[in-house]
């Protein structure tokens, strides 16, 4: 029999949960309120929480003018913007769900292989990848940045694909074969009994149900390859720039410009906010998975 | 082949020779700062005058930027044509032949009319190796309405008693008001930059003339007490984690009677838009201590140099004259009025009398930048040139590494002896390991 919860212990406990996910998501919220203040409301002390006159020229100046249909940034905005915020966008794009798409296409028969036909140094491989992620990244920055001069690949796509389908490939490899580890092997063995070849087996009897496994990877590695921020800075320039080159264009040495940094911060997470949003379910099971047995 | 097969190929080959001569691509590396802010906006009248140049804005923050940049140069990445640098990389990048001379410039550049002290800390052998874009010495800004409240006067060249008088006398802490906001953050451009004017102005210095480090001096104990001993007292809360930004913030809201900072710092401060206190604000010299004839010899030019790895040298040539040449300063002066104007580079800026007229602290960052002497920054003997920093690649590790022993002193971790001492062995050790 289940044991009763009290009212007030869930009262408590709901309460001390919000309290925690405020605290969690207090950072993000004042950036996103400064994003609409002045400067100098922005660096007002006693801080304003609320009471300040809302505007919209920090978006306007960054170049984030959406058109919502039933909101249109324009309207409020006046001369040129100073960065142009979707080219930064269609790189961060890009160079995500590149990267996620090029790393799981290698990672699924790595992740197989590791899975269903272990041998006796599996094991060790995985820990051995997941090492790699240990080695701090400036480490390996200068013979990166050589390769990348020799092979003209300096502010390409194409290059930073490869380097962050290399940084995140030990996350997805991992993330698989946990996913795959539930799958009876007995299903496959089926498949096999009926003819089916390895290629058949992966992609007409393994994938399928591991679509759910398979898609939270996905979303969690466009998130994490959106946000990473040293590779994306030091291999870009102009023309593969994503957008946290748009966020540290706005941060002064000499100068307060707080507002726009937080609108430059809020424009660039925005679409990712939006993602995670409507995925959380996804993003919460796959998180989640196999962590209570 | 076929007629049209050929007549295709013709065409795309001309097309492609018709869009490599159409355009030039000039790639900028620039920091997030007001006046190169304002230089992006009025990028405009530059495309219209040179149609065939085009550029590319790349913004970084400042230490991304350094970084960046000269991970690039060193490697031959080929990816900026201009970037923003000051007189700590110019000489040491020009010495490794990373930057182009500047001598073959189009005309407008008028190198006659650059500020002798500012062309002297950027040309190495007799070559120009950066364009100033925009100068600053350091200087005091104070509240003057708290002074007078106070009863007490800040001289013309104050003293670093004066200072301390006065900013005792404009402490009200139960009001919010802190008598003195200085730079705590650590880092070679943060606090040391201003730790190492002051102990210049108390006839301190880093090295001897062996290359010795004299950090435990009596000249450097007697400064760094006293900075502390001013924070401590009369200073804000938290200071350790307070840079140029913090400290404007605070004073812009009118939490400090007297800032010690960047002459740039007075164009924000009398800003009525973003500072409440922008009519009450006063200026002196940079301190020095009794009997010591030296104002800390602050002086730094965000100035735009070319690498040698560039493939665009002369349209970044053109661009550069636009930029730092007298036409472009009367470009600012038509669009947004004579106070944006970039200052302290020009001596023609500081004789026209539209803009001292408008700019209140012309005349003191002028003298704070004319007193300025980087090649002797101590009264003392120096191998070294600089001012508010050491002139040599290895101070950016020395000087962060003592930033941070200092800092923790400010937090009130050690004291300053012993912050002194550890910084001491530290440079001893990296001196030795560089080979002087």
């Amino acid at each position: 029999m289940a044991r009763a919860i009290s009212t007030r212990s869930k009262i408590t406990f709901t309460a001390v949960a919000w309290l925690i996910g405020l605290l969690i998501f207090f950072p993000i919220l004042w950036t996103m309120l400064t994003s609409f203040k002045t400067e100098a409301q922005a660096i007002a002390d006693p801080p304003v929480v609320f009471g300040f006159d809302w505007t919209l020229e920090n978006y306007c100046t960054v170049g984030f003018r959406p058109n919502l249909y039933f909101f249109d940034f324009n309207e409020f905005c006046e001369g040129a913007p100073r960065s142009e915020y979707m080219r930064f966008l269609w790189n961060s794009v890009a160079i995500a769900v590149g990267s996620t798409l090029l790393g799981i296409v290698i990672a699924v028969p790595a992740a197989w292989a590791m899975a269903f036909v272990p041998g006796r140094r599996t094991k060790d491989i995985l820990l051995w990848m997941l090492s790699t992620k240990m080695l701090p990244a400036v480490g390996v920055l200068y013979p990166i940045n050589l390769i990348f001069v020799e092979a003209d690949l300096l502010d390409t796509h194409f290059g930073l694909i490869v380097v962050m389908t290399l940084i995140n490939l030990p996350i997805i490899v991992w993330m698989l074969y946990t996913y795959f580890r539930e799958i009876p092997g007995e299903i496959l063995e089926a498949a096999r009994m009926d003819g089916a070849g390895m290629g058949q087996e992966i992609f007409y009897v393994l994938a399928p149900m591991a679509v759910p496994g398979i898609a939270s990877t996905i979303l969690l590695n466009i998130i994490l390859a959106w946000n990473e921020a040293f590779w994306t800075l030091n291999l870009t320039t102009f023309d593969a720039a994503p957008l946290t080159q748009f966020i540290a264009g706005y941060s002064s040495p000499e100068g307060n410009f707080f507002a726009k940094l937080s609108a430059a911060s809020t424009a660039a997470i925005a679409p990712i906010l939006v993602l995670g949003w409507f995925s959380q379910k996804q993003l919460v099971r796959g998180l989640t998975f196999g962590a209570v047995k | 082949m076929t007629k049209t097969m050929r007549a295709l190929l013709g065409a795309t080959a001309l097309s492609i020779l018709a869009g490599h001569a159409a355009a030039e691509t000039v790639t900028i590396a620039t920091v997030n700062n007001g006046d190169m802010v304002r230089m992006q906006g009025l990028a405009a009248d530059f495309a219209e005058k040179h149609p065939d140049i085009e550029l590319e804005w790349v913004i970084l923050e400042e230490n991304v930027l350094r970084q960046r940049v000269t991970q690039d140069i060193a490697t031959g990445g080929g990816q900026f044509d201009i970037v923003t640098i000051g007189q700590y990389e110019a000489p040491i990048w020009a010495a490794q032949g990373w930057l182009e001379p500047l001598n073959d410039m189009p005309e407008g550049f008028e190198p006659d009319d650059l500020m002798p002290a500012i062309v002297s800390s950027l040309t190495v052998d007799g070559n120009l190796y950066a364009a100033p874009f925009y100068g600053e010495s350091a200087m005091v800004m104070y509240r003057t309405d708290l002074a007078e409240a106070a009863g007490v006067t800040i001289p013309a060249e104050p003293t670093w008693t004066d200072i301390m008088t006065a900013a005792e006398a404009m402490t009200d802490r139960d009001a919010g008001i802190y008598g003195i906001c200085l730079r705590g953050k650590a880092g070679w451009g943060e606090n040391m930059a201003f730790l190492t004017a002051m102990a210049n102005s108390y006839g301190a210095r880093w090295f001897n003339m062996d290359w010795e480090p004299e950090l435990t001096s009596p000249e450097w104990t007697a400064a760094v007490n006293d900075y502390l001993s001013m924070m401590e007292n009369y200073g804000p809360p938290g200071a350790s984690s307070n840079g140029f930004n913090e400290n404007l913030a605070l004073f812009q809201q009118g939490k400090c009677g007297i800032w010690i900072d960047a002459t740039v710092a007075a164009s924000f401060v009398t800003d009525p838009a973003n500072s409440t206190v922008a009519e009450h604000v006063g200026y002196a010299v940079f301190p020095h201590k009794e009997g010591v004839e030296n104002h800390g010899n602050w002086l730094w030019a965000w100035s735009l140099a070319i690498p040698s790895s560039s493939d665009a040298k002369d349209a970044a040539r053109t661009f550069i004259t636009w930029a730092t040449g007298s036409g472009y300063i009367a470009l600012v002066a038509e669009k947004e009025g004579w106070r944006a104007a970039p200052p302290g580079t020009r001596k023609s800026l500081y004789a026209n009398d539209a803009y001292r007229a408008a700019a209140p602290f012309a005349d003191m960052t002028l003298s704070a930048m004319e007193a300025a002497t980087p090649a002797t920054p101590s009264v003392q003997e120096t191998p070294y040139g600089g001012g508010q920093f050491v002139a040599i690649p290895e101070f950016q590790g020395i000087g962060s590494a003592v930033g941070q022993e200092i800092s923790a002193a400010l937090a009130g971790q050690k004291t300053g002896e012993e912050a002194l001492e550890a910084a001491q062995e530290f440079a001893e050790e990296e001196m030795e390991a560089a080979g002087y």
